[in-house]
């Protein structure tokens, strides 16, 4: 008898979790997708966003976002794979047991934190060796491609370990070393989790809103190169919330369904990159 | 004599393995090594071409002389040792790449880079374990979509690519059904022309088929090693003779 309360408590709990997700997306779509029609596809994929004068064209906020995703994957893929053949592969179980945690850890700082190193360390550091304002695609790309370290690493590793050791031993036996065999087989044999890791890294980039805000100098324009400030889809949508109204409020939304979509598509992508074999 | 082992012992840490292995392998011979199950049969296979040094806490004394060269000297070259010395596996590991580019790996490895001279040590290793004309035009379909009897022969083509003169082999065909079996033993009579072969079997009828030489172990110790005739007729020793006729194991 307990049991059953217990299990229908359980029931619904997770009943409301999947209702609520149902709600959120429904609510987001509700009320975004009516103003891209009224706009119309061609003004809203445009650059001019000027929201208090009827402009909804978020073009250069998309592609503000996909440099910044671009510049933190171009960051972070070199040395989360590298950290993570590292740790799978040559060091000691001692090693791997420290450093791997340490490393997830970095998952669990809040974003303000590495927003903050951003505009005290690496900002000044960018203006003063390479000019420009500091507050630049290079820095959201260094920073977001510090943020998706852990899930590139943590997930790579776990694929690198699940290669069975047959594989290795055949390699060896063929007179490979160590490299070799990381470079012509294991990278290949893991790289359907590395992909997965990858792509949930780059989905956690495109939607980081607060250490982006604090370093890309949020400027609307399509930047010109690394240096320039960029604006992304989610810093529009945290920067105006607070003072939008009517159309420009819903113009917002309509940023977060196309952010939405794009999330929803990477997701699907990792899934069935990694379900595949 | 190709490989020539004096007084090898090897220990798993404090585990004694391998016991006072005395024994000469003669070219172009089948030399079966045949004993129940955790008698050390793998252990002394791995020892030829190195691979227990992967193993953390193997220790190893005594001396194995592999042409002339003593192959646990410091100045052996570990690398070009395995590549003389290949080795084929129990379960099939064909590497989850393409049929082409596991053929073409140890060539790879060994710094081919030239298409033209890849696509020929492909086709000729193939050919020379039979796959060939099945799966020439499949060379780009996953290795793993074979069946277990053509990725076990994948593996020796993968190993016939880099141009071994021994080829070891641990329970080649423990996976294979008998029909698959019969055939892998074909294709050990013809490599046999041209490698020197050492398998590892706990199947008395295929080593009694196969094999030239037989050696028979029991917990960690060589117990005897002659003519595969001598051996399944008339033993010399009793423990082989219980084995042989089926007392244990
Ligand atoms: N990696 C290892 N660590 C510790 N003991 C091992 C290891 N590999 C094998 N052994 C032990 O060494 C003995 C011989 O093993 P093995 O050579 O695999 O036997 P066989 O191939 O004849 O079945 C067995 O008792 C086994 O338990
Ligand atoms: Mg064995």
């Amino acid at each position: 008898m307990k049991d059953k309360i217990a299990e229908n408590i359980l029931l619904l709990i997770a009943f409301s979790a999947i209702l609520s997700l149902l709600l959120i997306t429904f609510f987001i779509f509700q009320q975004g997708i009516p103003l891209i029609f009224k706009t119309g596809l061609h003004n809203f994929f445009s650059i001019s966003w000027s929201p208090t004068k009827g402009g909804f064209g978020i073009l250069s906020m998309i592609i503000g976002s996909l440099m910044v995703t671009a510049g933190a994957l171009v960051v972070g893929i070199p040395f989360g794979l590298a950290c993570a053949v590292f740790l799978a592969e040559f060091s000691s179980p001692t090693i791997q047991k420290t450093l791997k945690p340490i490393i997830e850890l970095l998952a669990g700082i809040p974003s303000v934190v590495y927003g903050f190193i951003g505009i005290v360390i690496l900002v000044p550091f960018i203006r003063e060796t390479f000019g420009g304002p500091g507050f630049s695609v290079l820095a959201a790309s260094i920073i977001l491609g510090i943020m998706i370290l852990p899930t590139i690493v943590s997930i790579s590793y776990d694929s690198l370990l699940a290669v069975p050791n047959t594989y290795r031993e055949g390699s060896y036996a063929l007179g490979a070393t160590k490299w070799q065999t990381v470079r012509m087989l294991l990278l290949h044999a893991a790289r359907s989790g590395i992909v997965a890791g990858i792509i949930l890294g780059m989905g956690r980039a495109i939607g980081e809103t607060m250490a982006v805000i604090m370093i890309a100098g949020n400027a609307l324009k399509i930047p010109g190169s690394l240096l320039d400030s960029v604006r992304t889809l989610t810093s529009t949508i945290a920067l105006e919330l607070g003072y939008a109204a009517g159309d420009h409020r819903a113009a917002l939304f309509a940023c977060g369904s196309i952010l939405f979509i794009i999330i929803i598509i990477l997701n699907i992508v990792a899934i069935r990159v990694t379900g595949r074999k | 004599m190709i490989i020539r082992t004096s007084n090898v012992n090897l220990y798993y840490h404090t585990f004694q393995a391998l016991k006072h292995i005395d024994l000469a392998i003669k070219e172009n011979l089948i030399t079966g090594i045949i004993g129940p199950s955790g008698c050390g049969k793998s252990t002394l296979l791995r020892v030829f071409n190195r691979m227990n040094d992967l193993i953390d806490g193997v220790r190893i004394t005594g001396s194995v002389v592999i042409d002339d060269e003593d192959i646990y000297s410091p100045f052996c070259d570990l690398t070009m040792l395995r590549k003389k010395v290949g080795m084929v596996f129990q379960r099939p590991n064909a590497f989850p790449l393409s049929i082409f580019d596991n053929v073409a790996y140890g060539p790879r490895v060994w710094g081919i880079t030239d298409k033209k001279t890849l696509t020929e040590i492909v086709e000729r290793s193939l050919a020379g374990v039979d796959l060939f004309g099945g799966l020439k035009d499949k060379l780009h379909h996953s290795a793993l979509s074979l069946s277990s009897e053509q990725q076990q022969r994948l593996c020796i083509a993968r190993l016939l690519a880099v141009e071994p003169e021994i080829l070891l082999m641990d329970e080649p065909c423990s996976a294979l059904d008998p029909i698959a079996t019969g055939k892998i033993e074909e294709l050990m009579f013809d490599l046999k022309k041209t490698y020197t072969i050492v398998i590892v079997t706990h199947n008395m009828q295929q080593a009694a088929r196969i094999a030239d030489d037989v050696g028979f172990m029991l917990l960690g110790e060589l117990i005897e090693f002659d003519k595969a005739r001598k051996i399944f007729t008339n033993p010399a020793d009793e423990r082989t003779f219980g084995y042989i006729s089926g007392r244990f194991g």
